[in-house]
């Protein structure tokens, strides 16, 4: 492992050295999976780009509609005890405080933990049910992209080369809107999800449910919007909860490892989503 | 590889030195600074054992590039202690807080942190808190009535004062 390590002090340099070495660099937020992945031989790049020094990436605002805006190299433990953040809402810094432990959250910043794509991490689901946009620059421009598209496999993203995230923005709770965030550890309480659930639900005056979003974590190659879930019970009474969850193991795509075969966790998948729209719909 | 000067704190002394990008804090804290009271276990974040403050945060040195000390000022198990024994580190000798003692650094850095965010944390705040730290002798039970002892009793030094 040899490399240069940068730390560049506004976005308009990190992303001229981004341009200069290409493949040859690689970013680093907190830097918890990157030194674990140079440190292991998986990771050789020639140039480090440090992110931590930029002012523009930090931050955890309310935006003016009533959402919230997350910057790039806020910590996750930020997050969690941001006042912000919870008032948004108490599921989101939820997520981010069942990550590991506080040295790690310490650490670990939202723009690393999304782009590092581990399909068991655990904000990236919440931010998914809370329909969360990336803000992503680069040299050429800058897009907004809905979470949902961000990873595409196993540690993989559809972020190009050149590019950066800069933050993640949450849009207005839709008032009467519920949500939860539920991780199965049946391990350690440090672990990894064996599964994960993040759920919101919205109710219409009539009781029926308006809306729902129900995203799985750790039981496939990134997190699993549960679409046929949602659909089966938009407009329906809670009533219905119990048939749509039966939907629930085809919906997902685990493997067999330490925490479980497939089986098992398509299984325990049903029953914490069960356990999810439970929480969302008492 | 490129070389960084650093200029940090160790325990209120100051250290400049010059290191390489790949460095990493708990092998200039032990190697370069010689203060080998900070323990190196998994190597991956996951015992706690390598737990140290900067700037009053919890951290895990074997994870830390060292370029990210700069400036700062860390707190090590070595910096606790003033002329007499802090308050948690007389309730670890007083209730079983440790036997062989590799854990025990991390065990007195992650509490000391603890103390000073929740000064009088209940049961389930100091499990919480201190599952990061792993121990395989005490059965971590002398550990937390340790820290319940500790809390709350006053003199516990934050650790963003050292
Ligand atoms: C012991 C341990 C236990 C863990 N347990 C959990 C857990 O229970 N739940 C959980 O959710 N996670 C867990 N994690 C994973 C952890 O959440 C991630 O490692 C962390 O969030 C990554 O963030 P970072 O800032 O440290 O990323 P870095 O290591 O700095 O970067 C990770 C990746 O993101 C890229 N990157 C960083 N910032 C940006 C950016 N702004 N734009 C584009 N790309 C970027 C980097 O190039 C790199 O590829 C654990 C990690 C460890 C070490
Ligand atoms: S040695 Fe750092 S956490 Fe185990
Ligand atoms: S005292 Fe031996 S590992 Fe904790």
């Amino acid at each position: 492992m040899t490399f240069d390590y940068h730390e560049p002090r506004s976005l308009a340099e990190a992303l001229a050295l981004l341009d200069r070495y290409g493949d040859d660099a690689h970013l680093m937020a907190g830097g918890t999976a990157t030194v674990l992945l140079m440190r292991q031989g998986l990771l050789r790049p020639g140039h480090v780009i440090g992110l931590r020094a930029i002012d523009d990436l930090r931050g955890i605002t309310p935006t003016r509609d009533g959402g919230l805006r997350i910057g790039a190299t806020a910590t996750l433990r930020a997050v969690e005890r941001s006042p912000e953040a919870r008032m948004y809402s108490p599921a989101l810094t939820d997520a981010f405080a069942s990550v590991a432990t506080v040295r790690i959250r310490n650490q670990a910043m939202v723009g690393g933990n999304l782009a590092h794509a581990d399909p068991a991490q655990d904000p990236p689901p919440m931010l998914a049910a809370l329909n969360a946009t990336v803000s992503i620059r680069s040299s050429r421009g800058e897009r907004s992209l809905p979470i949902d598209e961000l990873a595409v496999d196993h540690f993989t993203t559809s972020l190009a080369h050149d590019e950066i995230i800069t933050g993640v923005v949450l849009p207005p709770i839709e008032p009467g809107s519920r949500e939860t965030y539920l991780k199965f550890l049946p391990k350690t309480a440090d672990d990894y999800a064996t599964v994960s659930v993040a759920a919101t639900l919205r109710f219409a005056p009539d009781g029926t449910i308006a809306e729902t979003r129900i995203v799985l974590g750790a039981v496939g190659p990134t997190p699993i919007r549960a679409r046929r879930v949602e659909d089966a019970l938009r407009g329906q009474p809670p009533s219905r909860v119990r048939d749509a969850l039966e939907l629930v193991p085809d919906e997902v795509d685990p493997i067999d490892d330490l925490r479980g075969s497939a089986a098992y966790k398509r299984e325990m998948a049903r029953v914490w989503t069960g356990r999810a729209l439970a929480r969302v719909t008492r | 590889m490129s070389t960084h000067r650093l200029s940090f704190t160790l325990n209120g002394t100051k250290h400049e030195l010059e290191v390489a990008a790949d460095r990493l804090l708990i092998e200039v804290i032990r190697d370069d600074c010689g203060a080998t009271g900070t323990k190196l276990g998994c190597a991956v974040g996951v015992c706690g054992a390598c737990s140290v403050l900067v700037d009053g945060e919890l951290l895990s040195a074997c994870l830390l590039p060292a370029v990210f000390a700069d400036g700062r000022r860390i707190t090590t198990v070595e910096g606790l202690a003033k002329n007499d024994l802090t308050p948690l580190q007389d309730a670890f000798i007083r209730e079983g807080g440790f036997q062989c003692g590799i854990c025990t650094p991390g065990q007195l850095i992650a509490a000391t942190a603890l103390l000073s965010e929740q000064p009088r944390p209940d049961h389930e705040a100091i499990r919480t808190w201190m599952m990061g730290n792993l121990c395989r002798c005490t059965g971590y039970y002398g550990i937390e009535r340790a820290i319940q002892k500790a809390s709350g009793v006053g003199g516990q030094s934050p650790p963003n004062r050292l």
